[in-house]
């Protein structure tokens, strides 16, 4: 069993993996990317707000109970002060006996009315207690399932698209300008030998490439330091993923197709993928991009990618989600790569 | 039969006419040799022979068949070996051969044989991107025959080569017309050439110049016989006396008698006993070639 698929596939895929750039590129680099953003914004979202004290008593205790604010001691009110007026603190406690006055800076308005609601209601709430009668009016807080995402849910899937995004655009477009250019091409159609088989193994190659990058993504997105968690319907991305990969194999026959040189095509293909990557929100979400913007990103495939790995990786969506996606990005596959085969030729000249 | 026929084929890139009007038609079982300077259009010529270009006039039948465009029925049975050699990348000698061997279907036993053929044996693991300017020729040739073709192409096969992995590359090619395969090469060598070729095509600027046997070519040139002695053996004017001598000419080195009867020169040569390193030059191919397509030296 040694078919001229298998061993062209063996052939490429051992020329890929015996080549440390590209490795370096595949792999780490694009990982590189999500350790740094997923340590960047790991604090925003859990980031508690301080609230400063001076004494003690019931009413800094049930602060720190609420777990909404992170207290600080200090021991004189001048240290304290000090800190609010450089706005380092948005708020401090003088506790006096059973006095509680509340200094606070005006510049920061919200986070000042959000430590002082919070101070008021402690301090209402243990005078209710205080008093003995059972409250009037009940309050309970219950939270509701928002669609904001903790910054590691959205980077996974978009940092992940973008990286499979270029090594699949990469991946097609190299072997075949400097298979040209070095004539093993022109090798390749004297040998008995479809296109079909030629293009298979090299998808072989690049879907396999893609395969160890997306499982060497999750798995130290998932390492306790990012904590990505993965939706019950993850396995729904599997279809996006392969669509996406094609979607994007195609772009780069395209490149193939047009550059003569290694350095073009690499050029080309960056000149694509990266301008497209912050478009389709691959490392910031798009959501509050102005309309315009948001439109042009509705048209890049990256965009519908990125948007089905995160619906079916995070957000845990149903079937019915994977239409859109897979219905652009099969579409795009179609017309790119139908153009890149009227472009193609097999000399240089 | 004939294994190749080519018929009035023309080539241009731009203004600049590479191969200009060329007929030949190569045997099956044949050696045939395309020979001329650089520029010439051998390549040119080989490559539509190939089927790779397509010709802007003329027509080509190789095995019966159009090689033009891709002919996947006369693949299997043309092995082509390109001036530049083409490699995947990062493989070794062995790998490279097993993948251009299961493109044609033929197992990698056959690989390892051919690898032996061209003396590799010993470099079968090493990358291709690390072996020698001559032992990568020598993996090129080694590809253009791992699937055993009926017709052969070899573009300067032996440049590059050292002294003994040419002729060591002689007896494989001539091994394999002994199995009644048809080889059509290019060569720089034109020594080699006389050896190897039933018959030699001379081109140059794109047109055939002289084809024939390189033996009725030589013949063809009438050229005289050359006596060269060793400066001093024999006076220049003696030497001119002498029966059958035509012309004398002196250098640093060495006295050279040009005659059309060399017997009777040699024989007085004989007597005079001046026969020390006497060399006695017949015309070669080289000296056809030379004659064909002049002396000037060009781009
Ligand atoms: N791809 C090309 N584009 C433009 N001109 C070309 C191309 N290939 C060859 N030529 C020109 O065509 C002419 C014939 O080239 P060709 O390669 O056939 O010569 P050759 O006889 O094989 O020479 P050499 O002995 O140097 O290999 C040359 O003048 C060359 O410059
Ligand atoms: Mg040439």
């Amino acid at each position: 069993m040694n078919s001229p698929f298998k061993s062209l596939s063996l052939a490429m895929a051992k020329g890929f993996f015996r080549e440390k750039t590209t490795l370096f590129f595949t792999f780490v680099f694009p990982l590189m990317f999500l350790v740094v953003f997923g340590l960047l914004f790991s604090d925003s979202g859990t980031d508690r707000i301080k609230l400063g004290s001076v004494g003690d008593g019931p009413v800094v205790a049930a602060l720190r109970e609420t777990g909404a604010v992170e207290v600080e001691r200090y021991d004189t009110l001048d240290a304290g002060l000090a800190e609010v007026r450089d706005g380092d603190l948005p708020g401090l406690v003088e506790v006096t006996g059973d006095r509680v006055v509340l200094h606070f800076a005006a510049s920061d308005q919200a986070r000042a009315g959000t430590v002082r609601g919070l101070v008021q209601g402690v301090t209402q709430e243990l005078n209710v207690a205080a008093s003995g009668q059972p409250p009037k009016f009940a309050f309970a807080a219950t939270q509701v399932e928002d669609s904001s995402l903790k910054a590691i849910q959205y980077l996974t899937p978009g940092i992940l698209s973008w990286g499979i995004a270029i090594s699949a655009v990469f991946g097609a477009a190299l072997p075949l300008v400097s298979w040209r250019r070095k004539q093993v091409l022109r090798k390749l159609r004297l040998a008995p030998v479809s296109t079909t088989t030629v293009l298979g193994s090299r998808l072989l190659v690049t879907i396999t490439v893609a395969i160890v990058q997306a499982v060497l993504f999750v798995a130290v997105a998932s390492l306790p330091v990012f904590g990505l968690a993965l939706s019950g319907t993850w396995w729904l991305s599997i279809p996006v993923f392969l669509l996406g990969i094609l979607a994007f194999f195609s772009i780069g026959m395209l490149v193939g197709a047009f550059c003569k040189t290694e350095e073009a095509a690499s050029g080309a293909a960056n000149i694509l993928v990266l301008p497209m990557s912050f478009l389709s929100g691959s490392f910031f979400p798009i959501e509050n991009a102005p309309g315009w913007l948001q439109a042009v990103s509705n048209i890049l495939p990256l965009r519908h990618m990125n948007d089905g790995m995160t619906d079916f990786l995070v957000r845990g969506k149903g079937f019915e989600a994977l239409l859109v996606p897979c219905a652009v990005l099969l579409g795009f596959t179609l017309v790119v790569s139908f153009i890149a085969s009227k472009v193609f030729t097999w000399e240089d000249n | 039969m004939a294994a190749i026929v080519v018929e009035d084929i023309r080539k241009s890139y731009g203004d600049l006419t590479a191969v200009d009007g060329v007929s030949f038609t190569v045997a099956e079982g044949e050696f045939f040799g395309i020979l001329g300077p650089n520029g010439a259009g051998k390549t040119t010529t080989l490559e539509i022979v190939e089927g790779l270009r397509r010709p802007d006039g003329g027509s080509v039948r190789l095995l019966g068949e159009n090689p033009f465009p891709r002919n996947v029925k006369l693949l299997p049975r043309v092995g082509v070996q390109l001036q530049a050699s083409a490699f995947f990348e990062k493989l070794s000698a062995r790998e490279q051969l097993e993948t251009f061997a299961a493109l044609y279907g033929v197992g990698p036993a056959r690989a390892r044989e051919v690898l032996d053929l061209v003396g590799l044996a010993d470099k079968a693991e090493t990358r291709e991107d690390r072996l020698s300017g001559g032992q990568r020729q020598r993996l090129s040739i080694a590809c253009a025959l791992v699937h055993d073709p009926d017709v052969v192409f070899l573009d300067e096969p032996t440049a590059a080569l050292d002294p003994q992995a040419r002729r060591n590359l002689w007896d494989v090619l001539r091994a394999i017309q002994a199995r009644g395969k048809t080889i059509v090469y290019t060569t720089h060598y034109l020594d080699e050439a006389e050896v190897l070729c039933d018959r030699v095509a001379i081109m140059d600027s794109g047109r055939v110049l002289a084809l024939d046997t390189p033996a009725a070519l030589v013949r063809g040139l009438d050229a005289p016989v050359r006596v060269v002695l060793e400066r001093g053996a024999l006076a220049a004017a003696t030497a001119a006396g002498l029966p059958g001598a035509d012309e004398v000419t002196e250098d640093d080195q060495s006295l050279t008698i040009s005659t059309r009867t060399p017997a009777p020169l040699l024989s007085a040569l004989a007597e005079r006993g001046t026969l020390d390193g006497l060399q006695v030059r017949t015309a070669t191919l080289e000296d056809v070639f030379l004659h064909q397509t002049g002396r000037e030296y060009r781009a």
